[in-house]
């Protein structure tokens, strides 16, 4: 099949008409090129939003009190309310396909003021009482030290884990934080453990570097908070969708805590998983929009093509008559035709692949050195993506040649040669 | 060399048809000088392309070598017309974009002859025509007597049987014209037929045999002996009209 004649003629042809075998190409290049960035750019920003949440429990819910909406048992409506330890005991053992449950108290918040002291270095952060099961639901991983532990909440250790801001305000540069001692809200505290947050969900407020994470059990005691829990995090079974227990947890709580069933205001909670397939969808619609204009753009440069070669044909069917008349076979005419036109349509082709990937490396670079919190990273195409690109321009290439292709063959040698110019 | 018996030729269909051509019978030996003849419309030019294989006939039979040419594929004709027959047209037809020795060495392309062998075949060609000093050139670079000398190297580089040239010299002063006509009479010296549609009677009077046509019949054929006699003919016919 490969004959060097063959395409030693068709270089020639494309080398001496320069003009027209490069506005020819530039159609496919400005498709595929387009394609690329498009849907390098759709999977960016689906990378950067998933890498902020994708290490989260996306089977988790939130619980926390508002006032009632409702008088119930002898109760007035407005009534302000709180969970209890008792709760947190009642249901872990009755509430059926719960995996994690974890219970957080809200200390002290930056935004009352300074509240935690170390020498002369004073600083305004959030204060968070917890238990490890929330590492599970929420995933933090630790720069330095460790993580709290089930031993910290057992014997109320007064220990702490502190976010990368924390560490970075209250200490020196190059000063190791772990056993040194904050006084927290009047309290010493000894870090244990500088964290950092693998999700940018954030759930309470507040920037999660400048928080600061002591055992629950701890603050309950250390802040005279009694057995009030402020607010606590689930996660169902693998394969149990949280929102079904979602709603037997708030019937279980309202039960327990005198509120009316058809109360929807006291019992506040947030569902990670309706947000998950919330971003889903949109990542879908993003990538199929990507597709729908990448390929509608692609689609223009074909028919550009396919428009160019036929006003290319009607110049050359003189030729192409002149061509048959000394000997060449429809075949052979049609073979160059449509060679010409691949061979233009995979050259410029591969040019916008390559320029696309190279523009989307370069961006990526660029994005790199952004750092953790852009919300646009690794512009990207997958490999299967390139390819299906590439054979749709092989395909297209013989489709564009093959219509002018058809048309010149068509014409009788003779009233091609005829043909006025 | 060439047998047409009753060949009938029409274009178009239905009440539109145009019949062209209303039964030829004509007969062109090997090594013949012919030179077709007649006003526009007498079929002339459909007469040499269906001698050229260039086109269909809807009636008779047309042998050319002794071989029945009919309903042939165009993959078939495009070959025969490689091997059999050398063309040259009015406005030479050369491709632009190729120097005169591409142009010369392109039928050799079409038998799968490699780049570097028919180039030098070319090269001799182009010798033979006086134009080797002129290979490198464009067409565009050169005069109209040396472009068709160049297509006329074109039609011979096949070693064909049969040199069809539709008006060779329409587009040539006098004394060009004269000298194309020396050249083709040199090759039918090799033993080449050559048929040539021509409306110039001083051209014509160069072949050694002139089919006149007139609306879609031979009118006559006539020897060159009897040339003098039928140019009286002719130009009594043109003072009635």
């Amino acid at each position: 099949m490969f004959d060097l004649d063959l395409w030693k003629e068709i270089i020639d042809a494309l080398k001496k008409n320069r003009m027209r075998s490069f506005m020819t190409a530039f159609g496919v290049f400005w498709g595929i090129f387009m394609l690329i960035i498009m849907s390098g750019a759709g999977r960016a920003l689906e990378n950067g939003i998933m890498d902020g949440i994708k290490a989260f429990a996306s089977n988790s819910a939130f619980f926390w009190t508002e006032r009632t909406s409702k008088p119930y048992e002898g109760f007035q409506r407005g009534r302000r309310w709180n969970y209890k330890n008792a709760d947190i005991q009642y249901i872990r053992a009755n509430l059926n396909d719960l995996e994690y449950l974890s219970p957080r108290l809200f200390g002290p918040n930056s935004y009352g003021g300074d509240n935690t002291i170390r020498g002369i270095k004073t600083g305004a952060f959030n204060i968070y009482g917890d238990y490890p099961d929330y590492f599970k639901i929420d995933p933090w991983t630790p720069v330095k030290g460790r993580l709290l532990n089930e031993i910290d909440i057992l014997q109320n250790r007064k220990v702490c884990t502190i976010g990368e801001r924390v560490a970075e305000v209250m200490f020196d540069e190059g000063e190791d934080p772990i056993g040194e001692y904050l006084k927290i809200n009047g309290v010493y505290f000894q870090v244990v453990g500088v964290i950092h947050p693998e999700t940018r969900i954030n759930i309470g407020g507040g920037e999660k570097n400048e928080a600061i994470l002591i055992p629950f059990s701890t603050m309950q005691r250390t802040y005279n908070m009694g057995d009030v829990v402020h607010f606590f995090s689930v996660t169902s079974v693998p394969g149990v969708p949280v929102s079904k227990i979602e709603e037997r947890l708030k019937e279980l709580l309202k039960g327990r805590h005198h509120i009316a069933p058809d109360d929807l205001q006291a019992v506040g909670s947030f569902n990670i998983e309706v947000e998950w397939k919330k971003f889903n969808s949109l990542f879908n619609g993003i990538q199929i929009l990507t597709w729908i204009v990448g390929t509608g753009t692609l689609l223009a440069g074909i028919i550009g093509v396919s428009n160019i070669m036929m006003v290319i044909i009607r110049e050359r069917t003189q030729e192409i008559g002149i061509q048959r008349a000394i000997g060449a076979t429809p075949g052979k005419v049609m073979l160059h035709i449509v060679a010409e036109s691949v061979f233009l349509t995979v050259l410029a082709g591969y040019i916008g692949l390559a320029l696309g990937v190279g523009l989307l490396e370069a961006l990526n670079m660029a994005l790199e050195a952004g750092g953790d919190e852009v919300f646009f990273r690794r512009p990207e195409i997958s490999f299967r993506m390139a390819i299906s690109a590439l054979t749709v321009l092989i395909f297209s290439g013989v489709f564009a040649g093959m219509i002018p292709a058809r048309r010149a063959v068509r014409i009788k040698p003779i009233d091609a040669i005829r043909e006025e110019k | 060399m060439i047998r047409l018996n009753n060949v009938h030729k029409s274009y178009g269909t239905g009440s539109n048809s145009l019949h062209v051509l209303k039964g030829i019978n004509l007969e062109i030996e090997e090594g013949g000088f012919v030179s077709i003849m007649g006003s526009s419309g007498s079929g002339k030019s459909t007469l040499l392309n269906i001698l050229g294989i260039l086109d269909n006939y809807d009636e008779g039979s047309y042998y050319l070598n002794g071989m029945l040419v009919k309903e042939m594929s165009e993959k078939k004709a495009a070959q025969l017309r490689n091997e059999m027959l050398g063309f040259v047209f009015q406005s030479f037809n050369l491709i632009s974009f190729k120097n005169a020795m591409e142009n010369v060495a392109l039928p050799l392309y079409y038998q799968g002859v490699s780049r570097k062998k028919r180039n030098k075949i070319a090269h001799e060609y182009l010798d033979k025509l006086g134009l080797l000093s002129w290979a490198e050139h464009m067409p565009n670079e050169l005069s109209g007597g040396q472009k068709q000398r160049v297509a006329i190297a074109r039609s011979l580089i096949t070693q064909p049987k049969i040199i069809v040239a539709d008006e060779p010299t329409g587009a040539l002063d006098t004394s060009t014209s004269y000298e194309v006509m020396e050249i083709l009479k040199e090759i039918n010296e090799d033993g080449i037929t050559v048929v040539i549609v021509t409306h110039e009677h001083d051209i014509a009077a160069m072949t050694r045999q002139i089919i006149r046509l007139k609306d879609g019949i031979i009118s006559e054929i006539i020897k060159n002996g009897d040339l003098k006699q039928w140019k009286h003919q002719y130009s009594k016919e043109l003072e009635i009209a």
